[in-house]
């Protein structure tokens, strides 16, 4: 008995959308027996990880909220994964996008303006953008690996962080403890009441990122060029297109994207800066830009099924005392299950008897 | 379809709602971790005074919670998660979870919240943390006492004050037996990685140390010193086990004692916002079993214990000086809370220095 | 005191040497596996586990290596078989792995372990300083050492070794040559996850006896970025892996010192000196391209 696949002579249009459905409802099936192992009544922990979250205005808040740095930061990276650039160091590039946006309300906080905000967020996106370069220069210009060098710079971004808040920012009022003094009020981001719903201008920005770069990628010749160059460097050459500003762009665009999450997750919902700033969204967006399938979105979509997953986890901790592992464990599951069922997209599945015919050609 | 899944969830949602009800007359006492408990550290003490809590108050309470809350983003939600859930008095033990307990408070005015290791008071929010540098003192002592080299390496996770505090009073008692001991101090940045602290531990020993002390979690260190004959202190829990030859005393953190305090409180209604700062005397810091050393040094020891326990003596009394020999404190004054809450300099004789 | 150095980075660079050498071999089959950290962080639960159970560290280590083993197989079905993207799923294993370890592990908290013993030889060991260095490592130093040196033997004089490294690099025509790509790809993946459960088991056996959630903190990282920095070649991940390893213990030497300079900026060193060696090893364009798996990363489904 063995797996054959059997390629479809084109991508089914039912099994995009039905794939995820089969992904999830096995996931539910694991998740239910992982939950009765565990002694836990496998229902009431299907509806608290899957259901739950969603059933309250706050829950749709919270999903909004942790979703929206990763679909930006994932977008950005869809775009160097496309253009096959390997940037990993999203985390760093946030970080230090972060920092930079940080410059006006740390060290200018008398500066009150409306200015403000704008001022931190072009800052924030080129603080990334300018960290992003670093890895896409050492590519371009000494061929050296950008796996390494993205991966490395995100450690050396959070110690810097981390340098920072404990020395030359520390704020004189916090009795000496790791933080900046508070930022000022023009530099915070306040959440918009829609119809009882708290949201943040981050999660509007996160859409319009979605809707530009769906236009960019489907409809414009940057968005071909991309593509090309990421498939066939070769043939993108012949098309006139150069593949180092291509890397250069890319990893630009993705930093900035980070810087920007960074920034914004800052603004609205820490309103300092402080050793930790992000709950790893730079690594998390990996997945979810490849769950979302390089797709805008996909990607939308992807975030805030993670996002989902997150909260899931919290609630069956909370309320039934599970371990915060089962939840990682769940996360797991369900991604190599969305991942797998993909396949049935692309292809058909048989079960097939007898040696495979790989092996009998040989 | 879309019916079976309606149906499906009508009945999850029924389930749930029946499983609810039982719950509703016990308190909800919550907690928000910055680990996970199973650091065999800090976040694993405070989860086994939620324990206590279960043991001692029994059916009247009902607890939970919640680990490895990164503190940035995500603390608010946990936070404020507990609120939502009817979680009566909830305790947020790291200081980064200090402004978003803050924010929730304000939100759940009824809830009553409790905040480890930071500044920030409010109607519902008490404050509250450990005098762990009493401890540290009497470590101190027993290093210098015991140190054939006159010289102690010490691992450090971060520098914050409950730290520096730490150093400066180890250095303090160490000074108090031998005015010309010597520490050599060692961050390694991070809590929770074993690997790291083991290196650590070697290199202050290769570099000539002979006792290791630690603010950091893990029993690495201790291991390192079973290993190579030498001696070293356990941090947050007893780690005896793991260095039997080794480990001459730890600085316990037993958060049990002021959890169960704390929820009865509500529960009697007799809850108010508070800042408590206990230490040796409280039972909130516990030295483990005094072992591996000299008859007179366990018997000194011992008696500073008892003179911190009785109140007759502070660690932080002048004369205090700092690392440029400038008096801070003069002979017999005692440092003030708040400056110890804010330390960020080192007493003379460290020569490592703390990032302005 | 150099001795004393040398075996400290010895100790340090072991784990990751050991996963990042199993880690080469499924790159240069054509696989991606970044969930080195969940199989490492599974072989320490599984290696202290069984130390535990048995009483024998040298069973705990074969646990190790099982448990390793045993989930790149998860990784090895949905990549392999189902073709399925190789970069999340790598991501997928490591958030499978730190959860599942931490769930065995929960009843190992707070339990000391067994140390494995190091070698003892009477003489040799007692040698004026390369004594200690050469003949009193733990079997695991060895074992890296050995497994390189295969390693280095298979992929580049053995036939065996010449198909992976074809397999890596086009897929499409060592199929039409007839040899098994996707059959190759899961011997590799499982030799990857079976080294990666060796260095983890190393953290929990031999590093430091004990066991505690996530205490792999990001070797698996490493390892995977070590991988690209020794260009494929095994000879120069030890270099790699060894270069980390002394300047993290030199940034402990320094600060034991005191010196003065900021922890953090210490603490940055091993990253930012493995930027600058592979920027300066990495001028020879031609050589890395060459070194390079062409087919890293991209799923292969035979055409019938």
């Amino acid at each position: 008995m063995r797996v054959e696949l059997v390629k479809r002579p084109e991508m089914s249009r039912t099994m995009m959308l039905v794939s995820p459905l089969i992904a999830v409802g096995l996931t539910v099936v694991v998740a239910a027996a992982v939950f009765a192992v565990q002694g836990f009544d496998p229902l009431q922990g299907l509806w608290l990880f899957f259901l739950e979250p969603l059933t309250s205005l706050w829950g749709l808040e919270q999903l909004i909220t942790k979703a929206t740095p990763l679909v930006i930061v994932a977008l950005g990276l869809s775009v160097c994964y496309l253009s096959n650039n390997w940037n990993i160091g999203a985390e760093g590039q946030l970080t230090i996008g972060a920092i930079v946006g940080s410059i006006p309300p740390v060290l200018f906080p008398h500066f009150v303006s409306p200015l403000v905000l704008p001022l931190m967020l072009i800052l924030a996106a080129a603080g990334g953008a300018a960290y992003a370069s670093v890895p896409a220069l050492l590519k371009t210009r000494f061929g050296t690996n950008e796996i390494l060098t993205s991966l490395m710079l995100v450690y050396c971004s959070t110690l810097f962080l981390d340098w920072l808040v404990r020395g030359p920012w520390r704020s004189p009022q916090g009795y000496n403890f790791p933080i900046t003094i508070d930022f000022n009020e023009s530099a915070i981001l306040n959440p918009w009441s829609i119809g009882g719903v708290y949201v943040n201008l981050s999660a509007f920005v996160a859409l319009a990122l979605v809707a530009i770069l769906a236009v960019v990628m489907r409809s414009t010749l940057k968005g071909f060029e991309i593509r090309v160059l990421g498939q066939s460097p070769r043939a993108g050459a012949f098309a006139g297109f150069s593949h180092r500003r291509m890397t250069l762009f890319a990893f630009a665009l993705s930093g900035a994207f980070a810087g920007l999450a960074g920034m914004m997750v800052v603004m609205a919902e820490i309103q300092k800066l402080q050793p930790v700033i992000s709950p790893g969204y730079g690594f998390t967006a990996i997945i979810v830009a490849f769950l979302g399938r390089l797709n805008p979105v996909g990607i939308l979509v992807a975030g805030l099924v993670i996002a989902s997953s997150y909260l899931g986890g919290e609630a069956i901790q909370t309320s039934l005392q599970m371990s915060s592992k089962v939840a990682t464990l769940i996360q797991g599951v369900l991604l190599f299950f969305v991942l797998a069922c993909d396949t049935l997209i692309l292809y058909r599945v048989r079960l097939v008897g007898g040696p495979s015919r790989e092996t009998a050609r040989a | 379809m879309k019916k079976l899944m309606l149906l499906a969830g009508t009945a999850l949602a029924l389930a749930v709602s029946a499983a609810g009800a039982s719950a509703a007359d016990k308190l909800k006492a919550c907690w928000v971790y910055v680990g996970p408990i199973g650091d065999f550290g800090y976040s694993y003490q405070h989860d086994q005074g939620r324990l206590q809590v279960e043991k001692e108050l029994g059916d009247k309470v009902e607890t939970a919670y919640l680990e490895n809350v990164a503190e940035g983003p995500d603390a608010e939600r946990a936070i404020e998660r507990f609120a939502r859930e009817g979680c009566k008095i909830i305790f947020t033990t790291s200081f980064g979870f200090m402004d978003p307990t803050i924010k929730v408070a304000k939100k759940f005015p009824d809830v009553k919240f409790e905040h480890a290791t930071g500044y920030k008071k409010a109607d519902n929010v008490a404050i509250y943390n450990a005098r762990f540098y009493e401890g540290r003192y009497i470590l101190g002592q027993i290093a210098a006492k015991e140190s054939k080299k006159g010289l102690a390496g010490y691992i450090v996770s971060f520098p914050i004050p409950e730290v520096v505090m730490g150093i400066n009073s180890f250095m303090l008692g160490a000074q108090s037996i031998n005015p010309d001991f010597k520490v050599k101090i060692v961050w390694v940045n991070s809590w929770f990685d074993p690997g790291k602290e083991a290196d650590a531990a070697k290199a202050l020993f290769d570099q000539g140390a002979d006792i290791v002390v630690q603010h950091t979690d893990s029993t690495a260190a201790l291991q390192v010193a079973e290993e190579r004959g030498l001696k070293g202190f356990g941090q947050s829990s007893d780690m005896a086990k793991f260095a039997p030859k080794a480990q001459m005393t730890a600085i316990v953190d037993d958060w049990g004692p002021y959890y169960v305090a704390r929820v009865k409180a509500v529960l009697d209604g007799t809850w108010t916002s508070t800042d408590t700062w206990g230490g040796i005397k409280d039972g909130e810091v516990v030295m483990a079993p005094y072992a591996n050393m000299a008859d007179d040094t366990k018997a000194l020891a011992e008696a500073t214990q008892a003179k911190i326990a009785s109140g007759a003596f502070n660690p932080f009394t002048g004369p205090i000086s700092d690392q440029d020999g400038k008096e801070r404190y003069a002979a017999g004054v005692v440092a003030p809370d708040g400056d110890l809450l804010g330390m960020n300099w080192y007493v003379k004789g460290i020569d490592d220095k703390l990032p302005q | 005191m150099l001795e004393a150095f040398i075996l400290t980075v010895i100790t340090a660079s072991t784990p990751l040497l050991l996963a990042a050498i199993g880690e080469l071999v499924v790159e240069r089959s054509g696989v991606l596996n970044l969930g080195v950290e969940g199989m490492m962080v599974m072989g320490a639960v599984a290696g202290f586990a069984v130390t535990n159970v048995t009483g024998s560290p040298l069973l705990g280590i074969l646990g190790g290596l099982v448990a390793g083993a045993a989930v790149s197989l998860l990784f090895g079905f949905v990549t392999l078989t189902l073709v399925a993207n190789q970069v999340a799923s790598g991501l997928a294993l490591t958030l499978f792995g730190l959860g599942l370890s931490g769930l065995i592990g929960e009843a190992y908290v707070g339990t000391p372990g067994l140390r494995l013993p190091a070698l003892d030889l009477p003489g040799l060991t007692d040698l004026p300083v390369v004594g200690r260095i050469l003949f009193g490592q733990d079997v695991l130093v060895y074992v890296s050492f050995a497994l390189v040196a295969a390693v280095s033997w298979f992929l580049f004089r053995t036939r065996a070794g010449l198909v992976l490294r074809a397999i890596g690099d086009n897929h499409g025509s060592a199929h039409a040559l007839g040899y098994s790509v996707v059959g190759v790809r899961y011997l590799a993946v499982m030799f990857g996850g079976a080294c990666a459960g060796l260095g983890g088991a190393y953290l929990s056996v031999a590093y430091t006896p004990q066991w505690v959630e996530n205490m792999s903190a990001g070797r698996g990282w490493i390892a995977l970025a070590l991988v690209v920095f020794s260009s494929w070649l095994p000879g120069r991940l030890v270099i790699g892996a060894y270069l980390f390893g002394a300047v993290s213990i030199l940034n402990l030497h320094a600060q034991a010192l005191g010196i003065g300079i900021p922890s953090q900026f210490l603490t940055m060193l091993p990253y930012l000196a493995t930027i600058v060696v592979l920027v300066a090893i990495s001028g020879n364009r031609r050589a890395t391209a060459f070194n390079t798996p062409a087919c890293l990363g991209k799923s292969f489904v035979p055409d019938r």
